[in-house]
């Protein structure tokens, strides 16, 4: 039996919760179960069930293979196109499902915010994972490419998995500023397809980050998937693409300007989130 | 130690009511061109400030309003009131749902609240899948469910279907299973609303029987429900809400009497009635057997008849208003106040409906009243607007032993199949 003392608290008004810390931590299994339940449920009552994580990235890499590899030519550093899309459209496509996801979280899971209390910050993390789950599916898709090409991995593989991070707070922090924004403006339910679908065009997923005029590098590094992208590039590439440091550390600021200000944001809403959902 | 469970002081809950937005959501782009607005104001030295225009849109709702009360643990607390008066709102506030605008409330205690049987059920998921989730959204820990697994099944009566979609579930496996799981929360301090006005009756005293097992366990119960026989069989002590305040609390048959029969006068507000036609049909009062207001109690052998009065702003095509009464939470009946196809001039009115007696049971009913414009969408409704109570008076016409809604006199006979030669 846990202790009395554990549950004693007050509630009062307009009064920063001292347990909400604790009391994430104390929830984590909802974390898990909601995580599970998003997965379990996302491809029920499908024929192709998880191979839509493969055939989705994998499509769309074929098009663009088509249209910027052959016919528009773009350069891509002296990789094989196909392999320099892929590596691309991995990180994208996890950043683009991962806010989506988020973005939406809250509004689809308006029930449970209205009939019971958690920390609510649990409903667009958990929803996270189910496009780290798609990740990790249609990574099969790079191997056997890798293969297919003779690209064998390198040191610079064991970094992947930093750059997956910078991904996943970026689409966390944005996730978490919309999400919130979306409980009472619905009119972010149109911004969010919007952005995943321009942020494709203008991440370099199709054309390298090297075609960018060099004064406006800086502003277009502010977009933090670029750095990520580049990241999985050169991971990928065994180094063969270039590294940019400068790239990194603006994708860090942006990243944790996001984190920081997409949870306070959050924090501050969260309590009339069933109010207004 | 502390005996104190609960303790709540000053709470108050304000909502903003917004008038005449087109839509529910908050609209974006308003608040965008308002902000732009204002900027655009407060940069011009010259213009008078438009904050009453603005005040104009937008009313403060006190859904709570100075709430005060202690509960001891192992209390069993029953929240009655009529609709809007605040029970759900107390409860979520309680619940941690919603922030409360002033106060302070102190709980001492693990605290589970149950507002909807079946929060979270995924359709897609087995009945096994959403046992887990369920409990786990209810506050329960993996082991504790899996523990008590069996027993959760077995109370839901679903063992055969526990593999099979909660989508294809029949409405009364699926409430029996989330009720199911919910009985099987054990928490110190148990918040419940309206639970128990879902599944079939059968099931419904089995719930019952399982929240007195609870309740005698120590356990600290605070439970909402318009069905008084649970309330007075179930609760040691009673707080009667009205319009965000405590009106009464102590002993479970006084607040019910106090409830049943409240002493103030009851006048339809325009805020009583809802839907397209609000505006245009203003409802005045309703009298029963010539009694106006609420809380008449009316004789088994008499006849019931309603005389509703209003006004109509405007006259309205093939309009029919309909009266409705309720009992626990069932509707008994709908009746109309003309044929098909007649239309309600333009004026003040009054629709008159009769009721024969010994139709109802003995029981506390309420009243809502509407209308609709036929093969239309406008239509105008206002739900508990006030109550009647049939009087337990026995006779051959209403035995005590005839239990139901309706009641219909002694006609039955008996024949010896022996005795026929």
């Amino acid at each position: 039996m846990e202790k009395n003392k554990d549950f004693e608290f007050t509630i009062e008004a307009n009064k920063a919760e001292r347990h909400y810390w604790a009391d994430l931590w104390r929830y984590r299994e909802l974390f898990y179960i909601l995580a599970w339940r998003d997965i379990a449920v996302q491809y029920k009552q499908t024929i192709m069930g998880v191979l839509w994580a493969v055939l989705r990235p994998l499509l769309t890499m074929m098009i663009f293979v088509v249209v910027f590899g052959k016919i528009a030519k773009l350069p891509s550093e002296g990789v094989p196109y196909p392999v320099f899309v892929f590596a691309a459209m991995l990180p994208w496509t996890f950043f683009a499902t991962a806010f989506t996801s988020a973005g939406n979280s809250l509004v689809s899971n308006a029930n449970l915010i209205s009939k019971v209390y958690f920390p609510r910050l649990i409903i667009p993390a958990a929803s996270i994972i189910v496009a780290m789950v798609d990740f990790l599916i249609s990574f099969t898709i790079l191997i056997a490419l890798m293969f297919w090409y003779s690209y064998f991995p390198t040191w610079h593989m064991l970094t992947l998995p930093l750059f997956l991070l910078l991904g996943f707070f970026a689409a966390f922090g944005a996730g978490l500023f919309i999400a919130s924004l979306n409980v009472k403006y619905r009119d972010f339910r149109f911004i969010i397809p919007f952005v995943s679908q321009l942020g494709l065009y203008i991440s370099p997923v199709a054309f390298s980050t090297t075609l960018v005029p060099e004064k406006y590098q800086l502003l277009y590094y502010m977009n933090p998937m670029v750095a990520v992208i580049d990241g999985f590039r050169w991971a990928i590439s065994g180094g063969q693409t270039a590294f940019n440091m400068t790239e990194v550390i603006v994708s860090i600021i942006v990243v944790t300007l996001l984190c920081v200000f997409g949870a306070i944001y959050f924090r501050k809403t969260e309590k009339t989130f069933a109010d207004v959902i | 130690m502390n005996n104190t469970a609960i303790k709540v002081e000053n709470l108050g809950k304000k909502y903003v009511i917004r008038h005449e937005t087109g839509n529910g959501d908050d609209n974006f782009r308003e608040v965008v061109v308002g902000g732009a607005k204002k900027i655009i104001t407060s940069l011009n030295p010259f213009s008078k400030t438009s904050k009453n225009d603005e005040d104009s849109t937008t009313e403060d709702f006190w859904a709570l309003n100075d709430v005060n009360f202690e509960i001891k643990k192992g209390d069993k607390v029953g929240i009655i009131g009529r609709n809007g008066a605040g029970k759900s709102t107390l409860l979520k506030v309680l619940s941690r749902i919603t922030e409360p605008t002033t106060g302070k409330i102190h709980i001492n205690g693990r605290i589970a609240s149950l507002l909807e049987v079946g929060t979270g059920f995924h359709p897609e998921l087995t009945g096994r899948e959403n046992i887990y989730l369920n409990g786990a959204i209810l506050g329960m820990s993996r082991k504790e469910i899996k523990s008590k697994f069996d027993e959760i099944v077995t109370f839901a009566e679903v063992e055969k279907f526990l593999d099979t979609p909660v989508k294809r579930y029949s409405s009364g496996m699926y409430v029996r299973l989330a009720f199911s799981v919910a009985a099987h929360l054990e928490p110190e301090i148990l918040v419940v609303d309206e639970v128990l006005a879902v599944g079939d009756v059968e099931f419904q005293k089995k719930c019952l029987g399982k929240m007195g097992e609870v309740s005698k366990e120590g356990r600290t119960i605070l439970f909402v429900s318009h069905n008084m026989a649970a309330i007075a069989s179930l609760c040691n002590k009673t707080m009667l809400m009205e319009r965000g305040q405590i009106s009464y609390q102590g002993d479970s048959p006084e607040a019910i009497k106090r409830y049943m029969n409240p002493t103030h006068q009851h006048e339809f507000t325009p805020n009583s009635f809802q839907g397209p036609l609000k505006n245009d049909i203003l409802f005045h009062s309703i009298a029963i057997n010539g009694e106006e207001g609420i809380g008449v109690t009316i004789h088994p052998a008499d006849e019931l008849v309603f005389e509703v009065r209003g006004v109509s702003k405007k006259r309205l095509d093939s309009f029919r208003m309909a009266l409705m009464l309720y009992k626990d939470n069932m509707r008994v009946l709908t009746t109309r106040d003309v044929l098909p196809n007649v239309a309600l001039e333009e004026g003040e009115f009054i629709f008159t409906v009769k009721i024969p007696p010994y139709l109802l049971r003995p029981g506390l009913y309420t009243i809502a009243i509407g209308g609709r414009k036929e093969m239309h969408s406008d239509w105008i409704n206002g739900t508990e607007l006030c109550d009647f109570f049939i009087k337990e008076e026995w006779s051959l016409e209403n035995e005590q032993e005839n239990e139901g809604v309706i009641n219909v006199p002694f006609n039955g006979e008996r024949r010896m199949k022996s005795n026929v030669n």
